[in-house]
């Protein structure tokens, strides 16, 4: 079965605001009558509350935090891209779209990034009037910066919190409806099961986390807006409560998996330290603007500084190899995150990593400290200043751009970061992947949407820098609020749904049945050591390089540890009580599934592309090799149970406006 | 390093909690909650119930964490969440004593976790710009100082996670109030409904059952993000304007 995109007619520039200007509404009065139930309070979910709300439907919003400000959206640090072309350097709604799809190594629909880029400029409009305060200069104009695998500067932050403070707008968006009361808001609620009514999607079971009660809610649509599975790898840089499961129990309905094994590793994040850990710190890539990415070129000064003899500072500089500069001089330091990773990897891999661990290299702002210093006593008058007066100046501009990321590192490292260079090493930071969605935003599921990270949309194989905040607001904002409407404009006849009907009272009692039996196992390991073992396997075979014998071993580990999940796993305390235990197991438990259907997937996919590489498929120089001939397809996984194989279907790319090729950031 | 743990265990909200003693081993490169995962894998290994505490991000950004660390809210380092603490700071063989964030608008659900859902019901009350999505003009049509933009910047870095009210010994939440009304009075688009805002949100603040401010300032000491108190003489002004004002709330 090939899967049907709904991408409308008509040339590329003009699809959207065409199909926008026919797409079926719902009156005014109508609105009124129909009910939506959105999960989720990150980005995607907050913003498409928020606007539903102000349409006049009733929304139903659902967040398993105490509170919709929590999501973690609010730790994106760097920024927001968007296509406003302000610095006057040549960028463009075309250009946006394309470094998208470029970005994506030519794995996403040319449609929805084109309308992406588009409405990205609506958004930085929508911020500001909320009161976000982006960063600005002194005209008092908003400023912009760098990000990676772009050769303009697009990117709108606030210091290093733009996520937090984007967040911050669309929770008091919420807010604001939650008072005028078009949306109903329930805290501490985790969606369990969706429900299905003759064949759509018309509500879902929660559980309440506070009494442990499972709770029906019925409407005409559902709406998830629940995030990426990155935490399927244990260690990421997720915040400690992401999960699969409001995704994972859709696809356990019939919703399709799309893409699921494209993951984004980060470069740039702080090195594990122990084993103890459970949970990376990211530092923004936006210090790639001004921080150079070394290694030494002997191995001995390597491994002299693994031992603590030597420092990154007693190393020359004829001795250092800036390998992002010397592989990639087009776009030194900032080529995108997924060729920046397998270039810090190989150079660890060679033995030249900086960590007692031998997995970190250097993030070195000495050179930039310097410029910096420079311009500064230059514009302050100064002829003649000391090179310590300089480093002064310059550790001042350096502060002023990044100092709470120096702060955080300072904080986690016990190491200054002014004074000696950072450690940094990839790690998971988001999934390309997600339920598969039609240009409506629509799963295969009718009445059931998925919006922001929870989709596969808009970024391909791997997502460029800045793009997750502009996907997940262009979804909620901008995008689901409209097209939501072609599938309600044919439900106003509808009455409302009853949370009694046999459908959920049937699907309330399968989650219970679950809930129980798992709490039932009384078995004598904790959950959290089945999830560490599971995020070994996932890095290990299907981390930042991967091969078919390594990816069909992991399979057969990942079944074997989720059957004994199954018999020995143990959960403290009871169902019918707050038990955070519990939760993470239900949590744990799905991505036991996904991760099996995720290396399923790296395992089909006989081609390298963006965060996907497969090491039998790469140039002489270790660079991805592509197979469009044969793969340029969404592949769209659908659950058979749990024992049979998930079905592959296929979404064709189609490419009428951008030309096929190597992608190279030489 | 070896420690000795005093935490507060409470089942539920309607349940006596007291205090239980621990003793647990932890590395000085562990965060503290890390600290507390290592103390909780022991506990279950023990078939015994682990300690709730409210935690997300580990970044310091979400707001979750909450937890009162030898008598301060997130611990003894200034400007740092209980999740960014880290065990360097602590000594060998010390004691340390942890329990929920205080107050009577915070009610104790269980362990450490409190419920902070007053906070929100105050921003719903005005904590915002009432602009619709589509309703915006283009960003750059009016320019905002930078300075300005800066100290809005200052007060909207706020992360609502209530130590503010826990370090109050009238567990007021000025400090929290005053935060979004300075962050949205200070610029241009928030002036619109900068009194009503003020008014409205301080009364919900009263409704919540927060304490006043005395202007002790324990809240600036105490909070993460380093939000000054300077925000609350900005509420007082605009407060008091607002009240002085023919615009009354109803």
């Amino acid at each position: 079965m090939s899967l049907d995109s709904k991408t409308p007619p008509g040339p590329l520039a003009e699809k959207w605001t065409r199909y926008r200007g026919t797409m079926n509404l719902v009156a005014p009065n109508n609105k009124r009558r129909i009910d939506i139930i959105v999960v989720g309070t990150g980005l995607a979910g907050a913003s498409a509350a928020a606007t539903l709300g102000e349409l006049g439907y009733n929304v139903k919003c659902f967040t398993f935090h105490d509170s919709p400000r929590r999501a973690h959206s609010i730790a994106a640090q760097g920024g927001i891209n968007a296509a406003k072309n302000y610095a006057n350097d040549g960028d463009s709604v075309y250009r946006l779209f394309y470094d998208t799809i470029k970005g994506g190594d030519y794995r996403s629909r040319e449609s929805n990034v084109y309308r992406l880029a588009e409405v990205s400029r609506n958004i930085i409009d929508q911020a500001v009037a909320q009161g976000v305060p982006f960063a600005r200069d002194y005209g008092g104009l908003l400023d912009n910066r760098s990000f990676g695998g772009v050769q303009v500067s697009r990117t709108f932050y606030a210091r290093g919190q733009t996520g937090q403070q984007l967040l911050l707008g669309a929770y008091q968006a919420l807010s604001r409806q939650i008072a005028l009361g078009t949306v109903e808001m329930y805290n501490r609620h985790e969606m369990l099961d969706l429900v299905l009514v003759d064949g759509k999607a018309r509500g879902i079971i929660a559980r309440n986390l506070v009494t442990g009660k499972l709770e029906r809610f019925a409407a005409h649509c559902v709406v998830l807006g629940t995030g990426g599975y990155s935490n399927v790898f244990y260690l990421s840089t997720n915040a400690m409560m992401c999960n699969v499961t409001a995704a994972w129990r859709a696809v356990r309905r019939g919703a399709y998996m799309a893409n699921p094994c494209f993951t984004q590793i980060h470069p740039t994040c702080i090195p594990q330290s122990g084993d103890y850990q459970s949970k990376l710190t990211l530092m923004s890539e936006s210090l790639r603007n001004d921080g150079r990415v070394w290694v030494p070129k002997k191995k001995e000064d390597a491994k002299a500084i693994r031992e603590g003899q030597k420092t990154g500072r007693d190393i020359a500089e004829e001795d250092r190899d800036y390998f992002l500069e010397r592989r990639y001089p087009a776009f030194g330091n900032l080529v995108p995150r997924d060729v920046a990773s397998r270039a810090s990897k190989t150079a660890c891999d060679e033995g030249l990593g900086v960590a007692p661990t031998g997995l970190a290299v250097f993030l070195d702002f000495t050179a930039a400290i310097e410029r910096y210093g420079k311009s500064k006593a230059h514009s302050m008058g100064m002829h003649d200043p000391s090179p310590e007066k300089i480093r002064e100046l310059g550790e001042a501009v350096i502060s002023e751009k990044y100092g709470n990321l120096f702060e955080m590192y300072e904080k986690i490292t016990g190491e200054n970061p002014y004074k000696m260079p950072m450690k940094i090493y990839p790690a998971v930071h988001y999934t390309m992947g997600g339920l598969w969605v039609d240009y409506n935003l629509e799963t295969n599921i009718p009445g059931l949407f998925a919006t922001g990270e929870c989709n596969f949309s808009d970024h391909g194989a791997n997502r460029l820098g800045a793009s997750a905040l502009m996907q997940g607001l262009a979804d909620g904002y901008f995008v689901l609020p409209y097209t939501i409407g072609q599938f309600l404009s044919n439900e106003i006849r509808t009455p409302k749904f009853s949370p009694d009907a046999k459908e959920f009272v049937e699907a309330e009692n399968q989650t219970r049945e679950r809930l129980e039996g798992m709490i039932n196992i009384k078995g004598s390991q904790s959950v959290e050591s089945f999830h560490r073992r599971l995020g070994k396997i996932m890095w290990e075979y299907c981390g930042m390089a991967r091969n078919a014998d390594g990816l069909q071993k992991a399979r057969k580990m990942i079944r074997e540890l989720r059957e004994e999940f199954y018999k020995d796993v143990f959960i403290p305390g009871s169902t019918e009580e707050y038990n955070p235990e519990l939760e993470k197991a239900q949590r744990v438990a799905d991505f036991l599934e996904m991760g099996e259907l995720m290396v399923l997937d790296a395992l089909n996919r006989n081609e390298s592309c963006g965060g996907h590489f497969r090491e039998e498929y790469q140039s002489e120089e270790g660079e991805a090799q592509r197979n469009d001939a044969d793969y340029a397809f969404v592949s769209a996984w659908e659950y058979k149970g749990w024992e049979a194989e998930p079905v592959l279907h296929k979404e064709e790319l189609v490419f009428e406006n951008i030309e096929l090729k190597t992608r190279s950031y030489k | 390093m070896k420690l000795t743990l005093k935490i507060w265990r409470q089942k539920s909200l309607k349940e006596k909690g007291r205090f239980e003693t621990y003793k647990v081993e932890a590395n000085p490169h562990m965060s503290f909650l890390e600290m507390l995962d290592v103390l909780n894998e022991e506990l279950i290994a023990k078939k015994e119930e682990p300690v709730v505490f409210e935690h997300d991000c580990r970044e310091g950004i979400c707001g979750t964490c909450s937890m009162v660390i030898n008598g301060e809210p997130h611990g003894p380092m200034g400007g740092t969440t209980a999740c960014q603490l880290h065990m360097r700071h602590f000594k060998d063989g010390e004691t340390i004593v942890i329990e929920p964030f205080r107050a009577s608008a915070f009610p104790v659900m269980k362990d450490l976790a409190v419920d902070r859902s007053a906070l929100d019901r105050i921003i719903q009350a005005g904590g915002y710009i009432s602009v619709s999505t589509g309703a915006a003009q283009d960003a750059n049509a009016v320019p905002i100082d930078k300075d300005t933009a800066g100290h809005s910047f200052d007060a909207a870095a706020c992360i609502g996670c209530g130590a503010c009210v826990a370090a109050c010994p009238n567990a007021s939440a000025m400090l929290f109030v005053s935060a979004k009304v300075s962050h949205l009075a200070l610029l241009p688009q928030g002036k619109v409904e900068a009194k009503r805002r003020a008014q409205a949100m301080v009364k919900q603040m009263d409704l919540e059952g927060f304490g006043m401010c005395s202007n002790i300032t324990a809240c600036e000491a105490e909070c993460p993000k380093g939000i000054s108190v300077e925000n609350i003489a900005r509420l007082n002004r605009e407060y008091l304007s607002s009240a002085l004002g023919s615009e009354t709330v109803a």
